[in-house]
């Protein structure tokens, strides 16, 4: 029988699909994130003190507790009351919240950075309160936040690496797991960082990109 | 559902818990300490003109604003054995951070620096003041003010990182020690809720003082 102790391709395989699972669930927490963001954001952009300081108070919860703790605290809670739910469901749902604490702030300061002007000329050219959204105030808004929610991806993208705590190999985990054969941590790990690195800088060049295009636009 | 709560032995355990949290302060407050004067240091090799210099800062940063933190322990902590150098949990929880914050703050720093103009530099010198005198004198205290938010910003976040410091193996700050507790009863729920709360206490404690002090600062 042959023992492999090197690393191999398989192994590298490996590691891709475990870069595959952090990339996945990067992509169901910061969509299901921004959308709970957006709505929490703009109720925050136009509710009263009251409501505005009820929201921000609990959404903030979110981002004084490590992330650790909350993925520990809800998978706790999703076996305590047997809701059936995978360690996957759980990280996804705790991701999620914790991208939407992030991503109401920037909406939140895009829609305020609007000028007042601005949405009156509208309304005084006879356009709908929802044509003045949908026209001025979501376009202006988008290009201020566009930069601090590229932010807040990368924040997520690199915080997935969490979630080997509550038994999801990612690709933390999956090299730790090819470390544990090869004993050779140095050459695993640089090979993992150059895939995060990878990822999260063709990230940020593509978003650079697309604000260059639209700088085109500027007021 | 089957499960009672049981909050006494978690409330027992409290003064075990306060213990550790001392050395998550202590580590953040350490981690930011470092961060900042290797930020420093890295914002200015930044706007130098040397290329080796340029290169090297610029990768530092890359590479600590590219990858988790979590990455980076791990690469203190099993990485650093193949060079013959061991670091305990603490070190590596340490060197890490500092490394992850150096990055941040280095760029807040450059972003600083770029809002101040050219002219109060050159105004220092003309009074006569020489380079360190005018930086010291004229351009740090502006820095500061400018720069002051931020840190506050990245000191919580260094606050919440020291949390990871568990999954290397670490058992004497606040997550360790709620670990390790956890480990004796399974009351997983009950002991790391306390946990978040006391986590959740520290940082708007901190927010608060940074705010009154920010307010007491920069009143003029």
């Amino acid at each position: 029988m042959n023992f492999v102790f090197d690393f191999s391709v398989n192994d590298f395989f490996y590691m891709v699909k475990g870069l595959g699972i952090s990339v996945t669930l990067t992509l169901w927490s910061v969509i299901l994130g921004t959308i709970l963001g957006i709505i929490f954001g703009f109720i925050r952009s136009i509710a009263g003190i009251f409501l505005n300081f009820f929201i921000g108070s609990i959404l903030d919860i979110f981002r004084s507790i490590p992330l650790l703790i909350q993925l520990i605290l809800i998978n706790a809670l999703s076996s305590i009351f047997k809701f059936g739910f995978s360690p996957f469901e759980v990280s996804c749902f705790v991701l999620a919240i914790y991208t939407s604490a992030y991503v109401t702030e920037t909406v939140r300061s895009g829609i305020l950075s609007v000028p007042i002007p601005f949405l009156k000329s509208s309304r005084s050219l006879g356009l709908t309160y929802l044509q003045t959204l949908k026209e001025i105030t979501f376009p202006l808004a988008l290009r201020v936040s566009l930069p601090a929610w590229v932010g807040v991806t990368l924040g997520v993208f690199k915080d997935t690496s969490l979630v080997l705590w509550i038994g999801i190999i990612e690709l933390l985990k999956s090299s730790q797991i090819i470390i544990t054969r090869t004993q050779e941590p140095i050459l695993i790990l640089t090979i993992a960082g150059i895939l995060y690195f990878t990822v999260s800088f063709c990230f940020t060049r593509v978003t650079n990109i697309l604000e260059k295009r639209w700088e085109r636009y500027e007021l | 559902m089957n499960y009672t709560f049981h909050w006494y032995p978690a409330f027992k355990l409290l003064p075990k818990m306060l213990y550790g949290s001392i050395t998550t302060i202590e580590i953040a407050f350490l981690s930011i300490i470092f961060g900042i004067i290797l930020g420093a240091i890295l914002a200015l090799a930044k706007n130098s003109n040397n290329k080796i210099i340029f290169s090297i800062a610029n990768i530092w940063i890359e590479i600590s604003r590219n990858t988790p933190a979590l990455y980076q322990i791990y690469m203190v902590y099993f990485g650093l054995g193949t060079f013959g150098i061991y670091v305990g949990s603490f070190g590596a929880l340490l060197i890490g951070i500092t490394f992850n914050n150096s990055g941040y703050l280095a760029e807040t720093f450059r972003g600083g620096l770029r809002a101040i103009p050219a002219t109060q530099m050159k105004t220092g010198r003309s009074l006569g003041m020489n380079f360190f005198q005018s930086f010291i004198y004229i351009i740090l205290p502006q820095l500061f003010r400018i720069v002051f938010h931020s840190v506050t910003n990245q000191t919580v976040l260094a606050i919440l990182m020291t949390s990871l410091g568990v999954i290397v193996g670490m058992n004497t700050d606040l997550m360790g020690v709620t670990n390790e507790l956890n480990a004796l009863s399974f009351r997983t729920f009950e002991y790391f809720l306390l946990a978040a709360v006391l986590y959740y206490l520290i940082t708007k404690i901190f927010l608060n003082s940074a705010y009154l002090l920010s307010y007491k600062l920069f009143r003029y």
